[in-house]
């Protein structure tokens, strides 16, 4: 976990005004104590993920809304098919060879 | 405090031409050299800053590189905050959209798996899945265990359930009540009840296999006279003779009267045990004793003697004695 000061200093590019907007508008959610913003793993991978959008791709605040409303979305996804994928592997051979089986091949009719 | 880019180190725009770049080196270099600067250690440390800038910007490729975000600006490889495995780990959560299923229930994903069968436009052929096993144990009064018969069990509060028990159930067997578990998933089949069956002890009857036993008290009247007398069975009580000249422990067989079953076709039938326990239940009775003793003295018998000459009719006595 690291403060405001480590992560400007991590990012050139991080403007605190902007990172303020972006903690309002809960596309960041750090966590405060006493005060101070801290920021898990997740927070700092997040801001630089903002920062590549918001320059490279020269996407807007509302636009950026929407594309991390999306993303958050695809990840949901990715995170609950991760769980059943686990569930998956927790099975005896026999069922996860069925499984496999009744998988219909890319483009193939189920 | 964040370090200047290349760029900003050399003074020169982020689209500047390899002229541009070139030019403001040379300028800096000489500005800055630590030969025209002797003892300035600032004017050395903005030397080696210029000529790192330099390294970077005056290389197609390592400017490419410094572009794309892949180097830092002394050209070291840049760490990737990948957010990836963050939103895929468990730190993802916090960042789920509004009105995602919580971690813990699946039961939204299946449901979810439902909903894409039907959008796929195959109505009725989506996610299929039995529903769960329902576990429940219920106990029995030895009879019915041993007749077999319908004992109500309670499902849930307010629904129940009449559960046909096969005769001769052993203690701790389970029967499956096909479709009576958890409701499926996504119009899959309903999970099963799977019942632990548990027999309550018995005052006197026991089992032994297909077989019942009982111990039955006569009088004794009734041991030495013979008698017809009530038997308990599991299907109610039913006349038995007892021979004249009976001793306490035999055992009469009272055929048919045990557990009926049908085992892979054919049907077994066990028999019920009666073992007699003579009850004197005259005790200081001085009219039995006194008959007794004139009996005894005209009828000398050892129960005993099968038990051989290591049995001492007076043993006992002495044993009492010391």
């Amino acid at each position: 976990m690291i403060g405001l000061d480590e992560l400007t200093r991590r990012f050139a590019a991080l403007d605190s005004v902007e990172l303020t907007r972006w903690i309002e508008n809960r596309w960041i959610l750090p966590d405060a104590e006493g005060g101070r913003w801290l920021f898990h793993e997740v927070d700092v991978a997040r801001v630089e993920l903002i920062l590549e959008i918001r320059h490279e791709f020269a996407v807007d605040d509302e636009a950026m809304a929407v594309v991390l409303g999306l993303l958050d979305q695809l990840y949901s996804v990715r995170r609950q098919m991760r769980r059943l994928c686990d569930a998956i592997e927790c099975q005896p051979p026999e069922i996860r060879a069925a499984i496999r089986q009744a998988l219909p091949k890319v483009g193939e009719e189920p | 405090m964040a370090t200047q880019t290349p760029y900003e180190v050399l003074g020169v725009k982020p689209d500047a031409s390899a002229e541009d770049i070139r030019k403001a080196y040379r300028k800096l270099a000489k500005e800055f050299h630590p030969d025209l600067n002797p003892g300035k250690p600032a004017a050395e440390a903005r030397f080696k800053a210029v000529t790192a800038a330099n390294d970077i910007l005056s290389d197609p490729e390592k400017r490419a590189r410094y572009d794309r975000g892949e180097i830092d600006g002394s050209g070291a490889e840049k760490p990737r905050y990948s957010y990836r495995p963050h939103a895929e780990g468990a730190q993802g959560w916090k960042y789920r959209p509004q009105g995602e299923m919580d971690a813990g229930d699946l039961d939204d994903l299946f449901a979810m798996f439902g909903r894409s069968g039907a959008r796929a436009g195959r109505a009725g052929e989506g996610f299929k899945m039995p529903g769960p096993d329902r576990q429940f144990t219920l106990t029995v009064d030895f009879p019915l265990a041993a007749t077999g018969g319908k004992q109500r069990l309670a499902l849930s509060p307010g629904e129940w359930l009449d559960v046909t028990i096969p005769p001769g159930i052993d203690e701790g067997q389970v029967l499956r009540l096909k479709g009576k578990g958890g409701a499926g998933f996504g119009g899959g089949p309903p999970g099963d009840a799977l019942i632990e069956m548990h027999i309550a002890p018995h005052p006197f009857f026991r089992r032994e296999g297909d077989d019942i036993h009982v111990e039955l008290p006569v009088s004794l009247a009734e041991a030495v006279l013979g008698a017809r007398v009530p038997v308990p069975t599991v299907t109610g009580p039913v006349t038995m003779t007892i021979p004249p000249g009976s001793d306490s422990g035999s055992r009469l067989r009272l055929r048919g009267k045990g557990i009926h079953r049908k085992r892979r076709g054919s049907e077994t039938i066990g028999d019920q045990y009666v073992t007699l326990k003579v009850m004197i239940g005259a005790s200081g009775d001085a009219e039995l004793a006194e008959f007794v003793k004139g009996w005894a003295e005209k009828h000398p018998t050892d129960p005993r003697d099968a038990m051989g000459a290591g049995v001492d009719p007076g043993a006992a006595d002495k044993a009492a004695a010391s």
